[in-house]
């Protein structure tokens, strides 16, 4: 589904990703691990299009399609969501408004009719009542003012709403207290473990692996894969560290 | 650095070949009849018999004249303006085939068909037509020097409310026009005011009788169509003790290389009580990416909130014009009276507006508030000028100032000149003001979910500008969210 082949980036001037090859098929939920610094984030901006992010070799495909060739909107209507580490604020916009828009503009992009509003909220509130957010939160301006733990669940809200085929999901488990731990473990199988879907789980810690399974688990370090295995690698990880890993 | 550069060009280009769609930027083959080009004494003359003016209209407009030639045009503004060749232009300019007023059957059917294309309801059938319970808007249409069209009339007289081009109000409530014409703004006001006194071809009047609230909205649609033409419209309204009316005024105008000039004076007047809420949705040809072309803006707007508890609100949003030169104000008279001023000034390529407000707190216990929201791109620049003043007299005034800016790419500029004169210390002044540009962040995150670039600029500033945008009546507030878009297309890169 996606093939990320010898892929290097760079961040302004400095490389970032030197050579870094992964291979997501439908119906496989992928963690990656690795220090602060790695190209984490950086993969995901990357795989997401961000300008500034620049890819000098390597290629990228999703379902056979190059990624690269596309802009960012584009990349979301082709099936790609991204959650962010760091959920932006937009004064004045209300979720709602910000959701509606968008997916009506990945429909359009994609020649599907767009839908009602009164589509649109059916959809908004049984994705938000699933996530134990409440509606007022989805007309509030987008994530200002939502503490750290909201903007992490409002993230999966959205990707609820948009409903993907495939998600990077940059630390979402980050800032989610135990009980928000759980809630968000069940969205993300709720709405991704399906057979024509993937996600790429970026995480730094085991407890969100304890609710979402993953089949495969990577270590990025220094901009690269330096190591692939079982859900049993994140145990490891856990216990030894990412120096123990390197020696 | 290169690709830096590339991408503006490429901005540029962009802006370039999508000025060509200018929404309104047609124009139309009406047959037009001009007074003979020029401004001379006879020009004044020229219109005020087309019009059938009374002699005191004539006298009152030939002073005006005299005075207008002993004056200079301001230039305090941050403004560059090309100077304007008086005599290279009509001051008037009337469809040939000359409706009827306040008959819609005898209007030509190409200005009925220009106004529909406009999107403007002028056909009072389909308005009724329309979904039960819509809000209905009463429309006086002016083209280019004259009225054309003013709907609802019947139903708006049986509620006492009178609502009449102008032309006509001086004709027949020759009184009430008398006693507040050129009383809010002084006849020798300034420049382009005096100007609109001598030759001010056509415009709206509204009188709310006391106790009556305006059955439905009052609006004028303002278009000018001929080519070398300046549009100086009047408008008077006035709300009588204890009176509502809300007024929508709504602009276009076709594209020409040539500057145009329009120079409006509009007066409003509200009594004990009373309350206007006076909405622009302003979106006159901004002239093309390079700068050329456009509207000259230059408007006198005032309110006397003469009566106690009298409300004015302002609400503007200003997308069009190459040159905007306007400040809604409020003279604050009445004890408790309350003026407003929300404002959404959208400037790109090479627009430039200066625009704010003045409050003058004259009475006791007068409140004020002024939020305005300026918006700059590509290479334009917005100023927000704005005066808060305090009478020695007036204990307890209240004013409330919030500006703020929102800059698009590296070339445009964004500026603040607020003046502050208080001379009562019971006074209580407020005023914030911010700058910020659109984040990257935001642009990303907006386009991971699925928003083209344009689509995310449109979506950040609409949130910016919301505090003023739901000051909007609602048609007006959906049109106003769409301009802002359409005005800054071009502007990412
Ligand atoms: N704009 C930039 N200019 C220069 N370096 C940058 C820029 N953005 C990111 N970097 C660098 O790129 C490297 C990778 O950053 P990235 O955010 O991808 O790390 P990460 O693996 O997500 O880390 P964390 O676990 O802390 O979230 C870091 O060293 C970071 O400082
Ligand atoms: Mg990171």
């Amino acid at each position: 589904m996606l093939q990320i082949t010898n892929l290097h980036a760079n961040v302004g001037d400095k490389p970032i990703l030197k050579g870094l090859t992964l291979s997501l098929n439908a119906g496989e939920i992928h963690a990656i691990m690795g220090p602060n610094g790695a190209g984490k984030s950086t993969l995901g901006y990357v795989l997401s299009g961000r300008p500034g992010y620049e890819v000098t070799e390597g290629e990228i495909t999703f379902n056979g399609q190059d990624l690269l060739g596309l802009e960012p909107h584009e990349r979301a209507a082709a099936g790609l969501f991204l959650g962010f580490q760091y959920p932006v604020e937009i004064p004045g916009v209300s979720n709602v408004q910000f959701l509606r828009e968008a997916l009506n503009a990945q429909r359009k992009n994609r020649g599907e009719a767009p839908l009602s509003g009164a589509e649109f909220l059916k959809v908004a509130r049984e994705q938000a009542g699933a996530l134990g957010m409440d509606m007022d939160m989805l007309k509030r301006p987008v994530n200002v003012g939502f503490s750290g733990g909201e903007k992490k669940r409002n993230e999966m809200v959205q990707m609820g709403i948009i409903n993907p085929a495939i998600a990077i999901l940059d630390e979402t488990d980050s800032g989610l207290d135990i009980d928000a731990l759980r809630i968000v473990g069940d969205g993300i199988n709720r709405i991704m473990r399906k057979p024509d879907k993937a996600v790429l789980l970026i995480t730094h810690y085991q407890r969100l692996l304890d609710y979402v399974k993953p089949d495969f688990v990577h270590v990025l370090d220094g901009g690269r894969i330096t190591r692939s295995g079982g859900p049993e690698l994140a145990l490891e990880l856990e216990r030894d560290g990412y120096k123990e890993l390197a020696a | 650095m290169n690709e830096d550069m590339d991408i503006k060009d490429k901005a540029a280009w962009d802006a370039a070949d999508r000025v060509a769609d200018y929404e309104h930027g047609w124009s139309s083959d009406i047959e037009t009849d001009f007074a003979p080009k020029g401004l001379t004494e006879d020009t004044v003359r020229f219109i005020s018999a087309k019009k059938n003016e009374p002699e005191w209209m004539l006298e009152w407009r030939l002073k005006a004249f005299a005075s207008w030639k002993t004056m200079t045009p301001p230039d305090w503004a941050k403004l560059n303006v090309q100077p304007i060749d008086y005599q290279d232009a009509y001051y008037y300019a009337e469809p040939k085939a000359k409706p009827k007023l306040g008959s819609l059957d005898e209007v030509d059917p190409e200005i009925l068909r220009i106004y529909e294309k406009l999107g403007i309801p002028i056909a009072e059938q389909e308005v009724l037509a329309g979904v039960e319970g819509a809000r209905r808007v009463a429309v006086d249409a002016v083209f280019d020097s004259v009225s054309v069209a003013t709907t609802f009339r019947a139903e708006l007289e049986r509620a006492g409310v009178i609502f009449r081009s102008i032309s006509e109000a001086i004709k027949e409530y020759p009184e009430l026009v008398k006693k507040w014409l050129g009383k809010i703004v002084p006849m020798h006001d300034n420049y382009f005011a005096t100007l609109n006194c001598a030759v001010f071809s056509d415009g709206t009047f509204v009188y709310i009788p006391e106790g009556v609230r305006c059955p439905m909205e009052l609006s004028t649609y303002f278009r000018i169509n001929a080519e070398n033409t300046g549009q100086f419209e009047r408008t008077l309204i006035i709300a009588d003790k204890d009176s509502y009316v809300s007024y929508l005024e709504g602009c276009t105008a076709p594209m020409r290389d040539e500057n145009q000039l329009h120079a409006a004076v509009v007066e409003l007047v509200a009594l004990d009580d009373a309350e206007i809420k006076y909405s622009t949705v302003q979106n006159w040809y901004p002239g093309d990416a390079e700068g050329k072309g456009g509207i000259y803006n230059f408007v006198t707007k005032r309110a006397l909130c003469q009566g106690k508890n009298s409300k004015v609100s302002w609400t503007q949003v200003e997308t069009g014009s190459a040159v905007t030169w306007k400040y809604p104000s409020c003279v604050l008279n009445g004890e408790n009276s309350v003026g407003e001023f929300y404002s959404v000034a959208v400037t790109n390529n090479y627009q430039q507006a200066d625009t704010g407000t003045k409050m003058i707190h004259n009475g006791k216990g007068s409140r004020s508030t002024i939020v305005s929201k300026g918006i700059s791109a590509g290479h334009s620049n917005n100023t927000y000028r704005g005066l808060v003043r305090v009478a020695p007299n007036a204990e307890g005034v209240r004013n409330f100032t919030q500006c703020d800016s929102l800059l698009l790419g590296s070339l445009s500029g964004a500026h603040t000149v607020p003046y502050i004169e208080v001379r009562n210390p019971s006074a209580q002044i407020e005023h914030e003001a911010t700058t910020s540009k659109i984040s990257d962040d935001q642009m990303f995150y907006a386009m991971a979910r699925g928003l083209n670039a344009e689509e995310a600029v449109t979506l950040i500033v609409n949130g910016f500008a919301k505090e003023v945008l739901q000051q909007l009546p609602m048609e007006f507030a959906v049109e106003a969210q769409k301009l802002l878009g359409i005005s800054l297309e071009g502007s990412v890169g």
